[in-house]
């Protein structure tokens, strides 16, 4: 992957200056690079990771795996039940599986009840649905690649040769 | 109680009561480490718990654990073509520190000359020391990258000099050595029949040009011994493991001071290192890259900031003068911890060439590397304005 990416996917907020010094490239050649990535959609948007661990019950809301069994439409294979299944605002990923359920869709939502109701009313009736399993998450401990605890102190002593 | 009238010789390091208040005060952004600012890779770390749970608590062989030793050679040879038998050349040691003090004791005797190229490791010059022999300091500086030339060496020897220390990527300098300016050195080593220990733990930092092991340039190998370990590449500096490769009398007669003082490596540590050899150079290419971007960021912010700073070829540590605000290093490293927190080691502490520099670690994660330059910037400014 490109170098500016690379540091992009880590740290949204590094600024073009702080880039073009760590790779020897002008800021203005760097800045140039990501408005092309942007406008090509490689860089589709910045956002900001939260621990919802760390928020109150309240604020935190509730996430469910739901493993979907899909009959695929002639000439549409599972595109379009797709579609109609990710466009709702609650889920918040959708993938096509291999293995025994063709989806699977993550849907958040604040709380159980509403997480429940829109599985019972929104995705289980939809036509060409065969069948839904609804996991809930309990717990996270690591999203993305990324740790959700509080980052260590450095057990490193603060100088040494 | 006296002590021995040689340890008494070694300068005890001024540098002590520095870090002492460093180790004292809280918060304090660091850029004065010499070791990794990752934990070891989580495979490794894992391997040695596993292998506590099987019980492997023993010592092993004195020369270090044979499928290490076999691991180690397969790496050399695989990634540099160097060929070093597992069974006669190749100890495992007690970090590249112990593999050190074995070379020296094993190679020189009383009154015999060891070259070192100064700003250089704090080790180097006592451990020649307490062997009795007699360290010869070539001095290096940003002028020449501080690296040293054959007419260094050429300049620095007489009928006793027997021993060249090369260190590279090298720490504090940054400093490392391409292959055709290797090949320079290795035809004075051969005109002046030295031995050379090339201590090359930062090999896996190197950034603008492959790295060249000394062994592996014509005639070298016979007499150079090798050093390295992984504490660098690996992110095991508390693991306290690295190797010594060479002639086998060299590794026989090393073996034999290692067994009366040390016996061997730690068990444990042994195990973390096979693992180490067998599926760590991902994580290893991965800190490359990361150290090779704070490397660009920290060096043109410090040159922006006034500090010449020549780019280092490897390791993790920028060396900036700071000669123009009229201040030792030991002054300013003092001041820029108490005002603004920030703590560096002063070029002193690697010989007194070092004066006038300051060894920056950037082995510190980004965020923690831009505040502290916010601070340096800050500090500068108000030195300006006290001399004005």
């Amino acid at each position: 992957m490109n170098e500016i990416l690379e540091i992009l996917e880590k740290n949204a907020r590094a600024t073009p200056e702080e880039i073009a010094k760590m790779l020897n490239m002008t800021p203005r050649a760097v800045s140039n690079a990501i408005k092309k990535f942007e406008k090509e959609g490689i860089v589709l948007k910045y956002k900001t990771l939260i621990n919802k661990e760390l928020l109150r019950d309240e604020d935190s809301g509730v996430r469910a795996l739901i493993e979907v069994k899909v009959t695929p439409q002639k000439n549409l294979g599972f595109d379009h039940i797709a579609e109609r299944i990710y466009r709702f605002p609650e889920v918040t990923s959708c993938y096509l599986m291999s293995g025994t359920y063709d989806l699977l869709v993550v849907v958040e939502g604040k709380s159980l009840q509403m997480v429940s109701s829109f599985v019972a009313e929104k995705l289980s009736p939809m036509e060409n649905i065969r069948g839904t399993v609804t996991h809930f998450i309990l717990k996270k401990y690591k999203e993305d690649g990324d740790i959700l605890k509080q980052p260590d102190r450095s057990k490193r002593p603060a100088i040494t040769l | 109680m006296k002590i021995s009238k040689i340890v008494e010789q070694i300068p005890s390091s001024g540098i002590r009561a520095f870090f002492d208040l460093v180790l004292g005060m809280k918060d304090v952004i660091s850029l004065g480490v010499g070791e990794p600012d990752f934990v070891t890779p989580w495979n490794i770390r894992e391997r040695a718990i596993y292998s506590l749970e099987e019980g492997y608590t023993s010592y092993t062989s004195n020369k270090g654990l044979a499928e290490l030793r076999r691991e180690i050679s397969g790496h050399l040879l695989r990634k540099y073509g160097m060929d070093y038998d597992p069974e006669d050349e190749i100890l495992v040691t007690v970090g590249v520190s112990e593999a050190f003090d074995l070379a020296i004791r094993a190679v020189v005797n009383t009154k015999d000359k060891v070259l070192i190229p100064e700003p250089s490791y704090v080790s180097y010059g006592p451990v020649t020391t307490l062997c009795q022999a007699k360290p010869v300091f070539i001095k290096t500086s940003p002028d020449n990258g501080f690296k040293i030339t054959p007419k260094d060496i050429d300049r620095s020897c007489d009928k006793k000099t027997r021993v060249l220390i090369l260190n590279y990527p090298n720490n504090p300098t940054g400093a490392s050595y391409s292959k055709s300016e290797l090949k320079k050195i290795s035809g004075s080593v051969l005109k002046h029949n030295l031995i050379c220990l090339s201590d090359e733990i930062y090999c896996d930092l190197t950034y603008d040009f492959e790295h060249t092991p000394f062994p592996t340039l014509p005639r070298m190998k016979e007499r150079t011994i090798y050093l390295n370990g992984f504490s660098k590449g690996f992110a095991m500096t508390g693991w306290r493991i690295g190797y010594a490769c060479g002639p086998k009398e060299m590794i026989g007669a090393m073996t034999k001071i290692h067994q009366y003082t040390m016996m061997c490596v730690p068990i444990a540590s042994q195990i973390a290192a096979i693992e180490a050899l067998q599926h760590g150079e991902r994580s290893v290419q991965e800190m490359k890259r990361e150290y090779r971007r704070r490397r660009e960021f920290v060096v043109s912010r410090l040159n922006d900031l006034g500090l010449p700073c020549h780019k280092p070829e490897g390791a993790f540590y920028a060396f900036p003068s700071i000669k123009y605000t009229g201040m030792t290093s030991m002054e300013f490293s003092n001041k820029l911890l108490k005002k603004e927190k920030v703590a560096c080691v002063p070029g002193t502490a690697f010989g007194p060439l070092g004066e006038g520099y300051l060894r920056i670690s950037y082995a510190s994660s980004f965020d923690n590397l831009k505040e502290a330059l916010v601070r340096m910037e800050r500090f500068l400014k108000t030195i300006k304005t006290v001399r004005k």
